[in-house]
């Protein structure tokens, strides 16, 4: 076979939108050879789901493709017809999906939709279907495959059901695998055994992929070719080790600069001064310690959520909790925070128990002004009601009693200020703020009542990754500045290593291991840690700087 | 404020099916106000030489099996009709809505029971619920309108459960927890805000349903007794004469009474849009 | 989203169901309890005295009704006389009617078949009619066909069925004359089958009496069709619903991007899912059909226990009224036991919770 398997030449799409069309691709090229890997990476709104989407027609109504071509081998398919199509998908052409337990049948069994897939392309009945389908349960390693063929997707994890999806998309041997964010929502080592999974299977039967990532490292290590997309442009393209090694666009260049990885710090993230010196002093003899928490125990009907937890934080100290999905993680934090009320254990916070008040009458406890959160999603941490003054002027309201409302006024306008958020933003709502600008709110909001201890709930989780670092970058200065304690909540082990002094790995309610955040990553000491570690993907970093 | 009403102008430019359900219900309310002013004729007084006229200049909508104006007494019967659905919705609403939340946001065993409680109450042919409560409490509009609040409230329990139950875990309803609210401050100054509009969008598509019981019922002979122009009481006294070809008796009472809860209806829709904070920019 | 694999109770489809039967069985006891204390107080709350109504003589003198008082036990506590009441629900005696002379048991068993006849029939007509207007306005939405199937649901909620049921009669009766007088079931000199299981259509086509058939079909299609118009708004509104929010689904999206043919994902994929909120729906579709049957049997006449139970209590004769109350709540406890078990056969992920 020779020439290209797919080609994509100067792509334009346009989606009809309640305010006017928007063009969400403007003008794309890209070539992928048989058997080739090619990673596109981008922030939201870059286009880069939009064009896979456009690859295989899956556009919903709303979007068209204005310009451009699509060749498949050669075969120009940008206005193919429905009965071309059905021959193309599934068996030349196929694709994955983020969110794979919503992206099969609830009501049909695996097995099923399996066999439907390879009936759809095969003429074979369905005793033989049934046959090939428990073949490819065990090909992409599903436990238990005999039993498993009769299974509901509910009946499976979120990890089982990407598998079932890869084998759906494997089974009628199409030459190009289109994986969209594969691994979104996955825990970090149930990511790390599906993409190896994934290429794998891709590699043994010489299929093309086309990952669509927002994560360049899962790109770097799966990917031999990259291609970067900044609003529905391709800004730069090339061998994955060229593009990391030495990036040309500006917008490369940032976007690796702002990915964290194994040795950046706060500082590498954005261009800037290097941060102010700490001003944290060794806490005096016989005062306390800011928090202190003794047998943390949460008991929900069946599960135990926190399983016999302690630890300690020192005034301004910054202490991480990291761990995958179900480690009680944000169960511990709404537990210090005294939104939720403990099924045993001791919380001291500055030498006196605040366990004991229920979590119903906490807002009446003098710690409350002093203890805050804030939230991951920044979407849903504000009141849609609330202009962004009224959000950051809420806790200040209730729970400082200020002499005027110009007095307010001032101090609202400062914590904006302190948190970067433009003093003509105030006014607005929520649903005119950008995703970066709502997370400021909502930091502005926290330490408004200047609390001493802040509860980090996955702060950044629902960024981009260039808001993410301007936001890290800002809680970090905060905590110097404020002498704030942190307790930083987060499943990313990178942004922890770099926000906190001292961490923690849970697992299942359980503290797997603490220590002093260098020394933990460095040479970490339970297998579990190691398994989380060597999970992450990267691109290597020190073949990054050498040719600056 | 001006903001909203510059809102509410453009969402009704846009929306001409809104703007007219809009239209007609302002006119209803005017009709109700205004009937003595409006009618051409005396709604009670009989006047039997004249019976069972056809729909003509002088009477717009022809005359009954005593004589009487059809259209004199349609207008009137908007009081009647409209005064207890607003009143009924209004009681189960405020009921509805706040035991709805606070169901919603508490949880545990008191929302299980309540729940299944509503669950329940909304599967069982309400219809005959309200019969079987007018009967049973007595034959009078008072009850009429009791009886039509009581089988409205679960739906008003429900609702208001639901909407509260997908926020009350949300940020920033934990946020104002750590700012300092108590739970009752949660509910009434965060979330009850929060799910009004949707409720609104209820209580308007309410209001035509409760019409169409309260109208049912006098329709059967509960409730309102003749001679009261009443719809309800005007469709079941033509009922006798339509085998006979006297349409109109049935046709234009009908008519109003499905023109006012469209109106209701199609507003419902519309103040969806109205009232939904992402909409405005 | 929870990684480990939940163990799949597997116990066989059909083990589940079982299961699920006995526990909704287990769970409609509370609620049909509910609905005898609610009739009890009902009776209780009722304007005048039970003794009066059971007494049921002509001219009952003051002493026969302090008889009455005392074999019905009126004097004695409330407790007791509410488990003396469920003691003769038990045994079927709801009281008798003063109207009819007969014991209410008697009554509404000769009359039920003539109301389930045509909510039943009323059913099956919207539902044929619904769901294809329902899916065929999904598939193309913002089309033509959409518009008027929206704009039908929009008006099919605003007539009330007194007014529709009096229309037709006006067109199909008096203008076109091709609908028979709409009194009762059937007309009066017309032979009546045997009685067999007191549905007349399937009674004539039982005997194979089409004459009768047809006779006995005509008198039931208009006000079948004045239920039917009333609910197919809101059924074919939830299967557009439905059907377009599965349609727009991520895994109609899969099954598109595997090339699956596409009636297989209309039908298998789309469809199948899209009627389970249907099928939800469907249980308060009937019970508002059960409350409507009282004003289209008032309107056409209609010698079912909705109407029975209406004359009764114009005559402020209470004893139906229970019966009735009481009759309603038991089908309707029986229509949503019924959608449940067919629930959970259609959907997998219905727990037996």
């Amino acid at each position: 076979m020779t020439g290209p398997l797919l080609e994509v030449e100067d792509l334009h799409i346009r989606f009809s939108t309640r305010r006017g069309p928007v063009e969400a691709v403007r003008g794309i090229s890209l070539r992928l050879a048989p058997g080739e890997t090619l990673g596109v990476v981008g922030e939201s709104g870059s286009g880069k789901s939009v064009t896979a989407y456009a690859v295989t027609h899956l556009l919903d109504r709303a979007g068209s493709i204005t310009q451009g071509r699509i060749r498949f081998r050669g075969r120009d398919i940008t206005r193919a017809g429905r009965h071309e199509l059905r021959e193309l998908r599934g068996s030349a052409m196929s694709m994955i999906f983020q969110n794979p337990r919503g992206a099969l049948n609830p009501i049909r069994t695996v097995g099923r939709q399996i066999a439907d897939v390879l009936r759809a392309h095969n003429a074979i009945t369905a005793r033989e279907a049934r046959e090939r389908a428990l073949d490819l349960l065990r090909a992409v390693l599903i436990r238990d495959p005999k039993g498993n063929l009769d299974a509901y997707p509910h009946e499976l994890s979120g990890g089982m059901c990407q598998r079932v999806m890869i084998a759906m998309a494997i089974a009628c041997e199409p030459a190009l695998m289109i994986a969209d964010e594969p691994t979104t929502g996955l825990d970090v080592t149930t990511q790390k055994t599906v993409m190896d999974l994934l290429a794998r299977i891709t590699a043994e039967r010489g299929m093309a992929m086309i990952l669509i990532t927002h994560d360049l490292g899962l790109a770097a290590q799966y990917c031999r070719r990259v291609a970067v997309m900044e609003r529905g442009l391709v800004v730069e393209e090339g061998a994955a080790a060229r593009l990391f090694q030495a990036p040309d666009h500006p917008y490369t260049r940032r976007l690796i600069a702002a990915s964290p990885t194994r040795t950046s710090t706060v500082a590498d993230l954005v261009e800037g001064d290097a941060p102010p010196p700490p001003r944290r002093a060794p806490r005096a003899p016989g005062t306390p310690l800011l928090l202190e928490v003794q047998g943390l125990f949460k008991q929900y009907a069946r599960t135990r959520a926190v399983d016999d937890v302690s630890f300690t934080l020192e005034p301004g100290e910054s202490l991480g909790l990291v761990g995958e999905s179900g480690s009680g993680k944000s169960t511990i934090s709404r537990l210090i925070c005294r939104l939720i009320d403990a099924t045993a254990g001791e919380i001291i916070f500055d030498g006196q128990s605040i366990a004991a008040t229920p979590a119903r009458h906490f807002h009446k406890a003098p710690q409350r002004r002093d203890i805050q959160i804030v939230f991951q999603d920044p979407t849903d941490s504000l009141n849609p009601r609330f202009s962004a003054f009224d959000s950051i002027a809420h806790p200040l309201r209730r729970l400082d009693r200020l002499p005027s409302e110009a007095a307010l006024r001032a101090r609202v306008e400062e914590c904006a200020e302190r948190c970067g958020l433009p003093r003509e933003l105030l006014d607005r709502f929520p649903h005119q703020l950008s995703g970066g600008q709502k997370a400021r709110v909502g930091i502005a909001r926290a330490i408004a009542t200047r609390p001493r201890l802040l509860v980090l709930d996955e702060p950044t989780a629902a960024l981009d990754v260039s808001v993410q670092a301007v936001i890290l970058k800002l809680l970090d200065d905060l905590r110097r500045e404020d002498g704030l304690g942190y307790l930083f909540v987060s499943h990313d082990l990178n942004v922890v290593r770099m926000m906190c002094e001292r961490t923690i790995v849970l697992r299942q309610g359980r503290i797997v291991e603490q220590g002093p955040s260098a020394a933990l990553f460095a040479a970490p000491q339970a297998a579990y840690t190691r398994e989380l570690l060597a999970a992450i993907p990267h691109f290597d970093p020190e073949a990054m700087r050498e040719p600056a | 404020m001006s903001a909203t009403l510059r809102h509410v102008g453009w969402v009704l430019r846009g929306n001409p099916v809104t703007a007219a359900a809009a239209a007609g219900a302002t006119l209803l309310l005017f009709v109700a106000f205004f009937a003595p002013w409006l009618a051409p004729y005396d709604p009670i007084a009989s006047n039997v030489p004249n019976a069972l006229q056809p729909p003509s200049a002088a009477h717009w909508a022809g005359t009954d099996q005593l004589g009487r104006d059809v259209f004199s007494r349609i207008l009137y019967g908007t009081r009647v009709d409209l005064a207890i659905a607003f009143s009924a919705v209004s009681l189960s609403f405020a009921i509805g809505a706040v035991v709805g939340s606070f169901c919603g946001y508490v949880g545990g065993a008191l929302d299980r029971v309540v729940g299944r409680l509503v669950d329940v109450l909304m599967a069982f042919p309400l219809f005959v619920l309200a019969m079987a409560l007018v009967a049973a409490l007595g034959n009078s509009i008072e009850n009429i309108i009791l009886a039509t609040a009581f089988i409205n409230l679960p739906f008003y329990i429900r609702f208001a459960r639901a909407e509260v139950n997908v926020r009350r875990n949300l940020g920033w309803v934990e946020a104002a927890r750590a700012s300092g609210d108590s739970d009752l401050s949660v509910v009434l100054r965060f979330l009850l805000p929060n799910v009004l509009p949707a409720m609104a969008v209820q209580i308007s598509l309410n209001l035509g349903w409760a019409i169409l019981n309260a109208a049912g019922l006098s329709f059967i002979g509960l409730g309102i007794t003749p001679p009261t122009p009443e719809w309800g009481i005007m469709v079941a006294e033509g009922a006798r004469f339509i085998t006979s070809g006297h349409w109109w008796l049935v046709a234009f009472p009908g008519l109003a009474l499905m023109l006012s809860v469209l109106c209701f209806n199609l507003l419902g829709d519309g103040l969806r849009d109205i009232l939904d904070p992402r909409m405005r920019t | 989203m929870s990684d480990a694999a939940q163990p799949a109770p597997r116990g066989g489809k059909w083990g589940a169901v079982g299961r699920r039967v006995g526990m909704r069985l287990l769970s409609a006891v509370p609620a049909l309890f509910g609905v005898l204390v609610f009739t009890f107080l009902l009776m209780r709350v009722l304007p005048g005295d039970p003794a009066v109504f059971f007494a049921a003589g002509a001219n009952t003198g003051q002493a026969e009704i302090d008889m009455v008082r005392e074999q019905m036990g009126l004097d004695r506590p409330m407790h007791e006389q509410l488990l003396r009441y469920l003691w003769d629900i038990t045994r079927g005696n709801l009281g008798n009617s003063m109207t009819t002379g007969q014991p209410v048991r008697t009554d509404l068993v000769e009359r039920l078949p003539a109301s389930l006849e045509l909510t039943f029939s009323a059913l099956l007509l919207a539902l044929s009619l619904a769901l294809p207007l329902g899916i065929v306005a999904a598939l193309r939405p913002g089309t033509l066909v959409d518009h008027v199937v929206r704009f039908l649901c929009t008006l099919g909620v605003c007539v009330p069925t007194f007014v529709s049921g009096l229309l037709l009669i006006y067109v199909f009766y008096y203008l076109l004359a091709w609908a028979p007088d709409p009194t009762g079931r059937l007309d009066i000199f017309a032979a009546t089958p045997p009685e067999i299981t007191g549905f007349l259509l399937i009674d004539f086509a039982l005997v194979r009496d089409w004459e009768g058939w047809r006779a006995a079909a005509g008198q039931l299609i208009l006000p079948a069709s004045t239920m039917a118009l009333f609910v197919l708004a809101p059924l074919a509104r939830m299967t557009r619903a439905s059907m377009l929010a599965v349609l727009g689904s991520d895994f109609v999206r899969t099954a598109k991007s595997l090339g699956l043919s596409h009636w297989r994902i209309i039908v298998v994929y789309a469809l199948r899912n899209a009627l389970l909120p249907v099928l939800t729906i469907s249980g308060i579709v009937f019970s508002t059909m059960l409350g409507a049957n009282v004003l289209v049997e008032k309107v056409f006449s209609w010698p079912g226990v909705a109407s029975y139970a209406l004359d009764a209590l114009l005559a402020s004769d209470y004893a139906p009224v229970q019966g009735f109350v009481l009759l309603m709540a038991t089908i309707f406890v029986m229509v949503n036991l019924l959608i449940d078990i067919l629930y959970g056969v259609a959907d997998p992920r219905a727990s037996v919770a």
